[in-house]
């Protein structure tokens, strides 16, 4: 066995903790401060004078920077995002993991060749692709291009191949056919790798940042990430508000975490196997 | 056996192909084919004009060249200089996740945490901190009698800056597939090293890192990618300043295609930056192959 941990290795973890959560403690801090304070130097750790300003400024609907119609979008996008690839992931990942047909190896190597090519190769295309479809500044220009991705149908595949055999005999037995099976016994039975691409799927959407920043136009139909870097330009000094900005994108994802951080990790830690 | 109809294969990854064919595969060729073109997008006209896009990038005297390359070096050195740590820190953060420790599941979740955050708010919120003289990194070196640093302002305090936030936002992800890793060495062989003697040190060079190879190509990979695609951190943490320093290939590609509209040319910066990419890659997966053997 080995040793238990030395005092020296209680004092990395801890640092380490605080190294994370000391920068989001400040942006929340810097949010309720004054803008005055906010520029103090030397800066003052506990607000003197603490007050709800920036969120005020922040939260007010309508007006030139509506966060929470950005939070909505963001929510709007990421949710039916989600929804989406779960649902064609999932298919073609048990197509491709547990049914025989011709160039079924030549599609999913096709598939995953595509994993290794940078976004910034779609870009200009898919660009162009979302003015011929008009789909410029709207929700679908988020919630469907991305929702091609080869990640989710890799992740399903590799979780139905792990899915016992005997499960499907069974209803076969029962004269059940391919979508009965699917839906009734497959399904049922990969919920916790659903709810993993499902949340991987709506964190990565409501994170975006490059996409939504040029396909969308109208202030009132940004998403957050696009909608904080309009903020960060329009109150170049005002860091309250752009910190007060900066949290309200940040509570729900962290809040989302904390409810679902098993299913992110493991998530995470499964992608990187036999990759 | 065939246990299931003959287009059923083929109906249920129908849904998924459509999407993958018009959203990744008609792209990829159609910005190919877009590269090869005059593809300004106010003009009606769009002129094949065979190579020239991809030429005016070598040729010193046009206008493409010069802010192209800059970018090219912006985003070369951010990468030089993040991949090493990206790889690092994060294995040094699973080896310390793996030991078995009360709160261990707690610890691994806040290590992990900034990664869920997204780069805006990773960029507004240490656009601030690094402030030159407000903000409270300064202010904490300055305790130590350390003088303002100019994070977001000089060079080459700005890439300094911006592998820093980078390795802060992303180490837990590393490190998460890492552990994975970790976790597949077989405790057998940590045992048998143990036998024959070897320190804790021998047997992290000599188990841990021969387990973790497989896993470190992919890490090495996918992180490459990712710093490739530097964009956000740059744009709003130093404003690809000082001067153009840090104004990455992605942030003039972005400029040419959707400023200047001139989206052939800027098809054509995102084909060699793939290229050049993809040469770095295979390099790097031939010299981890080499040493494997």
């Amino acid at each position: 066995m080995r040793r238990r941990p030395s005092a020296f290795f209680w004092v990395l973890v801890v640092l380490l903790t605080l190294l994370v959560i000391l920068p989001l403690l400040w942006m929340v801090i810097t949010s309720i401060k004054t803008v005055g304070e906010s520029q103090a130097d030397p800066p003052t750790l506990i607000p003197e004078d603490p007050s709800g300003r920036a969120f005020g400024e922040v939260l007010t609907t309508g007006g030139q920077n509506p966060v929470l119609r950005w939070a909505l979008n963001s929510f709007a996008a990421a949710a039916l995002h989600a929804a989406l690839v779960v649902v064609v992931a999932s298919m073609a990942g048990y197509a491709l993991a547990r049914m025989q047909f011709r160039f079924k190896n030549f599609i999913f190597s096709f598939i995953l060749l595509t994993l290794f090519i940078p976004g910034f190769v779609f870009l200009m295309p898919n660009y162009l692709l979302m003015d011929n479809l008009a789909w410029l500044d709207t929700l679908w220009a988020l919630v469907i291009p991305g929702a091609a991705g080869a990640f989710g149908v890799f992740f399903m595949r590799q979780f139905f191949l792990a899915i016992p055999k005997e499960l499907e005999e069974v209803a076969l037995i029962d004269g059940a056919n391919s979508w009965t099976i699917f839906t009734r016994i497959i399904l049922p039975n990969a919920k916790p790798a659903l709810a993993t691409l499902t949340v991987l799927s709506f964190l990565a959407n409501w994170n975006d940042f490059v996409w939504p920043l040029f396909v969308l136009f109208s202030p009132e139909r940004l998403t957050l990430p696009a909608g904080l870097s309009l903020l960060q330009g329009a109150y170049t000094t005002d860091y309250p508000v752009i910190m007060a900005g900066a949290t309200v994108a940040a509570v729900p994802v962290l809040i989302l975490y904390v409810f679902v951080q098993r299913y992110v990790i493991e998530g995470v830690a499964r992608s990187g196997i036999k990759g | 056996m065939r246990r299931h109809g003959r287009a059923t294969p083929y109906l249920f990854l129908a849904p998924y192909l459509l999407l993958f064919l018009l959203f990744v595969v008609g792209p990829a060729i159609f910005g190919l084919w877009m590269s090869l073109h005059d593809w300004d997008f106010q003009l009606p006209g769009k002129p094949f004009v065979g190579l020239q896009n991809y030429q005016d990038l070598f040729d010193p005297l046009s206008a493409t060249a010069e802010p192209f390359w800059h970018g090219m070096r912006a985003t070369g050195i951010f990468t030089v200089a993040s991949v090493p740590f990206l790889v690092a820190v994060p294995l040094g953060l699973a080896v310390l996740l793996n030991r078995k420790f009360p709160g261990r599941t707690f610890f691994r979740a806040v290590y992990f945490a900034p990664y869920v955050l997204g780069v805006a708010v990773i960029g507004l919120m240490f656009r601030y901190i690094l402030d030159t003289t407000f903000g409270i990194l300064n202010a904490f070196l300055g305790v130590f009698g350390i003088p303002q640093i100019g994070w977001t302002t000089e060079q080459p305090w700005a890439f300094v800056a911006l592998v820093a936030v980078t390795v802060w936002w992303t180490a837990g992800f590393n490190a998460i597939i890492y552990l994975a890793g970790l976790q597949d060495i077989p405790a057998e062989q940590y045992e048998a090293a143990e036998l024959d003697g070897a320190s804790t040190w021998q047997q992290f060079r000599h188990v841990t890192l021969p387990g973790l190879r497989p896993v470190s190509v992919f890490i090495v990979v996918i992180t490459l990618l990712a710093s490739a695609n530097m964009f956000g951190q740059a744009l709003l943490i130093t404003q690809g300043g000082p001067g153009d320093t840090t104004k990455t290939a992605l942030m003039v590609i972005t400029e040419t295609g959707f400023s200047q509209f001139r989206m052939g040319q800027a098809a054509a910066m995102s084909y060699l930056l793939a290229l050049c990419l993809a040469i770095v890659a295979l390099v790097c997966f031939r010299l981890m192959k080499e040493r494997e053997s």
